[in-house]
Order: C-alpha cells, then structure tokens, then sequence
C-alpha cells in the first residue's frame, strides 16, 4: 500500500542512490561546461582566465573537425549496416535445428567477452599485420600483394574491428526475437503462396523490425564513443580520427583542457541529434 | 473442384509411426470432419494434405493428379490455422490480400476479391485495423477470409474455434457451415468438439491413434457404430456400455446403449438403480445412476421436467431396438 508514510520513506531510502547518480552525472557535466569557458593549459601556465565563447569557436574552425564528424559517423554508419544484416543472417542461420548448437552459440557470443582494447591488439598484430598478419599469409597464399590494412585501408579496418565486437550483441538480440516468430505464420505465408524470399520480406524483416530497432539504438550510443579500437591501431592517423579521439587529442596531446571540453560538449550535442534523429525514424516502430 | 484421395499414407516422426498406412477418399464438395481424442494425428493428417510436411510413403492425389511431391503453395489448398496465424504487421486489408499479391494478381481484382471476401464476413469496417486490435472471433474472420479470396479447391481448417467462447462457437459453427452451402468447396475441418462434428459434416473421419475407426455420415455414425471406440466417441453424454449376463441375454459380449434410449420411471423398469447425481440443463436433465448392478454408473437422459433427486431409487427401461452389440473385440454384432 502507497500511503503517505510509505511513500516518505521510499523516497528518504531512494535518496542516496539518486543523489550518487545525480552526482555521477552532474560533476563532470558542470566541469565540462565549466573548463569550455575558460583559457586552461595546465603545462603553459595553468588557468589563464575566461574567455566566452573562444574555445568553442576554435574547435569548429580548426581544420579536423569536420573531417572528425565524418569519421564518426562513417564507422557508426558502416558498423551499424555491417552487423545489422550479418546479425540477421546469422540469426537465422542459427536458429536452424542443427548439431552442437548450444556450443556454436556461445561461440557466436565469445566476441563480446574480449576488451576492446585486447581484440583491437589481437587484430592488429595477429591478422592485418603486413608482414606476419594472417591476412598476409592469405594474400601471399594466392599470389597476391599483401594489404598494410591500417595504413591503406584504415576505415575499413576499424570498421571490420568494431563490427567483429558488435556482431555478437546484435545476432543475439536478433536471435531471440526470431525466435519468437511464430511457426505457423511461416507456414501460412508458405501455404499463400510466398516463395522464401518473400517469407523472410514480408514475415520474417517485419517482425524483426523491433529487435532492429533496438539494436541500432543501443549501438549508436556506445559507437559513437569508441576510443580503444582507434588508440591501439592507428592513434588517430589515415583519417580514422572520430569527435572522441579529436577531443582526447585536444585535452591530453596538446594539454589543452579548455579546448576539449568545449569539444566535449559538442560531442553532447551530437549524440543527442543523432538519438533524436533516430528515435523520430524507428519511434514509430517502439510504439506499434 | 477439389477431390482429395490418399493412398496408403504413412507418416513417421523419426522411429515413431503416427499415421500406419491409410486410405481415405474425399469428394469434392464434401464437408468432412477429422475427430479423434488428442494426440491420435488428426493435425498431422491436415498437415500432410496441406503438403506442410512430408508423407513417408503412399501418395496424396488432388483432382486425380498425383500431388504427393507438389509444394503446399501450388496444391491450391488453403489451411485457417488454429493460432490463426495472421500477420501482425498488416491491416486487416493486407492479410486478406497477401495470397492475391503473391499470385501476383492486378491490384483492381485484389481490391475487388478483398471487399467481396470482407462484406460475406461482415469485415467490411475493419479492414484498416490490425490483427492485434479484433476481437477473437474477427481474427477468425479474417482468417477464414484470406483463405477464401484465393478460390481454393479446398479449405483446410484446424482447431479454428477452439480459441472462442462457447457462445461465439456456436455463432462461428454456422457461419462455417453457411459458408459451405455458398461455396460449395471441399472443406476438411479437425476438431475434438464431437458437437462441432456432428452438425457441420457431411462426413466423419473417426481416428484414433492415426487408424481410421469409422468414415460415414453423423447419422450412420450415430446409429450404426462400427466398434466400441466410435460407439463411446460419438453421442454426448456418452453411451452406457454394460457387459456380463445382461450383455449375454443379447448374445454380446458388450451392449452398448445411449443414454436418451433409457426410459424413466417412479415405479417400474427392467433396472433399478439410485441417482447420484443429477444434471439439470433445462431442457434436458441427466441422471448418473449407481447400484444398478450393470455398470458402474449408468447415464440417463430424461426430460427437463423430470425431478429425481440424489439418493432416489429409480426404474430405467432401454429400447429393445436401439440396443447396440458389440464382440469381445469391440466389433459391432449386427
Ligand atoms: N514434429 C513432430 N515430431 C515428433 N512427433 C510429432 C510431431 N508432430 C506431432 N507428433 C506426434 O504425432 C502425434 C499426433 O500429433 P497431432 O498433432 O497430429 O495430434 P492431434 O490429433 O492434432 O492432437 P490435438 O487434438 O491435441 O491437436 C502425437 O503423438 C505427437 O506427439
Ligand atoms: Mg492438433
């Protein structure tokens, strides 16, 4: 029963985990927008004033911010398309009755257990070295010249990286949900008269829409962030510097926190367009 | 058309024979009924003539064309399942469609065979809504619906009124059955409901255990059981069956007789026994009478006026003539 003294206490034994969570959230927010207004070099003489609207100005203007927006959303985009349509694949293709199903699931899984940081190294060192890399072998193998992939081909490398990591999230997510399917639509479709590629467009994609969306949205949000992968590979080089890796450049490389916070908040900014933009185009999917 | 013929089918899931070799022969026109307790394959039957699995052997005709091998989709059958299997994600308008589209049918007959199928329905103001807002005897419609628009030779159902209150049962039993007498299709319809059976056919299909126990007409069913299988299966309340001496009197190892052949009476009867429970329905009233020494529970149909109590000691007197005989296999003596 919610009376009025339960009520008082829940909210008095719900206080300190609001308080921390607001905290959590508050302190480096406020320090955010804080240091953006102010001149702060902590090696070339430390906190040189306010300066208004100077740092945000300079992050726009300098020459790597666009290309950095760009390289964000190239590798969300591609990363997005990559495991959204492996994912659904897969999800299918396990979904199937077959042998040692349990033990190829969870290997499926295996990906998303690994640190970022440790499979960005393993893929680095082990694969796409040009020299030693698997993939070298590979090339050598068929006569062909090999790829120094981070160099030539850095985009895409990362791309391969980060999608290697997420596939695992979404095939899962998918794989419940088609799973969820009910059998005897697909048999109603069969006995409509849709051959199977018309099953999987107009049952199978429909129902998964939901998973889809969810998917896309939960991995929006933490690409948009990814540092590790691009620290350990190519440090920002060959045009694989995102909004993320500009603003740690700015803060820790240059030593200008002033700068990269103002960064920072346009990072704030950009995710909060890019989670709008996508919840008014998949919104509609959520409420249905 | 729509003449439906398998030939010494047999359906196996792994080791396990569900359906021993059967023959079964269903006209065209003809509104034939599957019953059988649960489990005996009445779905698995449905299936194998939906083309929905595969038969182990023997063969399926359609039309007298051999269509054993022919997928589900060009055997010109269509099935309402019993989760009515309708797509979410579509109107109303589109399910019924879905078939038409797949035919690749030009969008001006489509609209006009979806609104034909929608007013025989009574579809017609629900065509832009979706599956998940009808109620259940409308998703039943729907389904029924886009079965029809396609003009199949037959209409396979399965279960479909099992999800709906009794009363919406009743509703969607005769507009089945009004829905034959208009088409004129072949329409094969399983059910476990004996009442469903009993109005809707023009012929039952008696399975237990994947073998066929009795085909023929409800009334020859009713009146000419083959075995005491179909004779305790067929007829609500089920028929009393009494073995022993009285049996032997008819020269049977078993009679068999129904309930509304027993007559009531204060006084007199051939058996006497007491009421244990009596089950007024209005119209009728059942008697389940003990310590007759015959059976363990003998059931009577009375008139609803009759008024005997629990703990009344009765007379009941069968008809002579609708006394059903029955060997000690269960097969039935003429
Ligand atoms: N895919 C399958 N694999 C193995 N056995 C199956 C399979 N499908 C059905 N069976 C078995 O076949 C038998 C007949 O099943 P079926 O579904 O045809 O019964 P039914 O008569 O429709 O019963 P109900 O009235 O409960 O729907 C059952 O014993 C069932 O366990
Ligand atoms: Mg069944």
């Amino acid at each position: 029963m919610a009376t009025q003294h339960s009520r008082s206490v829940a909210r008095l034994m719900m206080a300190p985990a609001v308080v921390l969570l607001l905290g959590w959230m508050l302190v480096p927010l406020t320090m955010t927008l804080y240091f953006s207004f102010k001149k702060y070099l902590p090696l070339r003489g430390g906190d040189l004033g306010w300066v208004g609207f100077d740092n945000y100005i300079r992050f726009v203007s300098s020459s790597s911010f666009w290309p950095a927006v760009q390289a964000t959303l190239t590798i969300v985009g591609g990363v997005l398309i990559i495991t959204v349509i492996l994912g659904v694949l897969l999800a299918m293709l396990l979904d199937q009755p077959m042998w040692g199903q349990g033990v190829v699931r969870i290997l499926v899984i295996a990906p998303f257990f690994v640190m970022p940081t440790v499979s960005a190294l393993v893929w680095k060192n082990m694969f796409m070295d040009p020299v030693n890399g698997l993939l070298a072998h590979l090339w050598r193998f068929f006569g062909a010249e090999p790829v120094s992939w981070l160099s030539e081909a850095s985009m895409t490398s990362i791309i391969m990286i980060v999608s290697w990591q997420w596939l695992p999230f979404a095939t899962l997510i998918l794989l419940t949900a088609i799973q969820s399917l009910d059998s005897e639509q697909l048999e109603a479709a069969e006995m409509d008269g849709a051959p199977p590629l018309k099953r999987f467009f107009h049952i199978i994609l429909p129902h998964l829409s939901r998973a889809i969306t969810i998917v896309i949205l939960i991995q929006t949000i933490f690409l948009l962030s990814i540092f590790a992968e691009i620290f350990v590979t190519t440090g920002g080089a060959f045009g694989t510097r995102t909004l993320t890796y500009l603003i740690f450049q700015r803060v820790l490389e240059s030593q200008n926190v002033g700068l990269g916070s103002a960064g920072g908040v346009y990072a704030i900014i950009l995710a909060n367009i890019v989670a709008i933009f996508l919840m008014r185009i998949v919104g509609k999917n959520l409420d249905a | 058309m729509g003449r439906i013929q398998l030939k010494s089918v047999t359906k196996s899931f792994g080791d396990v024979q569900v359906i021993p070799p059967l023959d079964l022969t269903i006209e065209d026109g003809e509104f034939t009924v599957f019953v059988g307790p649960s489990g005996c394959g009445k779905s698995t039957l449905l299936r194998l003539i939906a083309g929905l699995e595969d038969i182990t052997s023997g063969s399926i005709d359609i039309d007298g064309a051999d269509a054993t091998d022919v997928p589900p989709a060009k055997r010109g059958l269509a099935m309402v399942f019993q989760s009515y299997a309708l797509y979410p994600h579509m109107t109303v308008r589109k399910n019924i469609a879905f078939p038409l589209r797949m035919a690749k049918l030009d969008q001006a007959e489509i609209d006009k065979r979806v609104e034909g199928a929608a007013s025989v329905l009574n579809l017609t103001d629900y065509l832009d809504r979706r599956p998940g807002q009808l109620s259940g005897g409308q998703r039943q419609r729907v389904a029924i619906g886009r079965a029809i628009v396609r003009e199949p030779a037959a209409f396979l159902f399965d279960e479909p009124l099992s999800n709906l209150d009794a009363a919406l049962r009743v509703g969607m039993r005769l507009e089945i059955s009004e829905l034959h007498e208009r088409l004129a299709t072949t329409m094969i319809y399983v059910t476990h409901d004996q009442v469903e059976a009993m109005t809707m056919a023009d012929k039952i299909v008696v399975l237990q255990a994947g073998v066929i126990e009795q085909v023929g007409s409800p009334l020859d069913l009713y009146r000419t059981p083959r075995n005491l299988f179909v004779a305790g299966f067929i007829g609500s309340p089920k028929m009393n069956f009494i073995e022993g001496e009285e049996a032997a009197k008819h020269g049977a190892h078993t009679i068999g007789i129904r309930p509304e052949h027993i007559a009531v009476s204060e006084s007199q009867g051939d058996w006497s026994g007491v009421v244990s429970v009596s089950e007024h329905l209005g119209s009728d009233t059942f008697f389940h009478v003990h310590e007759t020494g015959l059976a363990e529970t003998i059931t009577v149909r009375a008139d609803g006026e009759v008024g005997f109590r629990h703990g009344d000691r009765i007379h009941l007197t069968p008809r002579a003539d609708v006394i059903h005989k029955f060997d000690a296999k269960g097969l039935r003596i003429e």
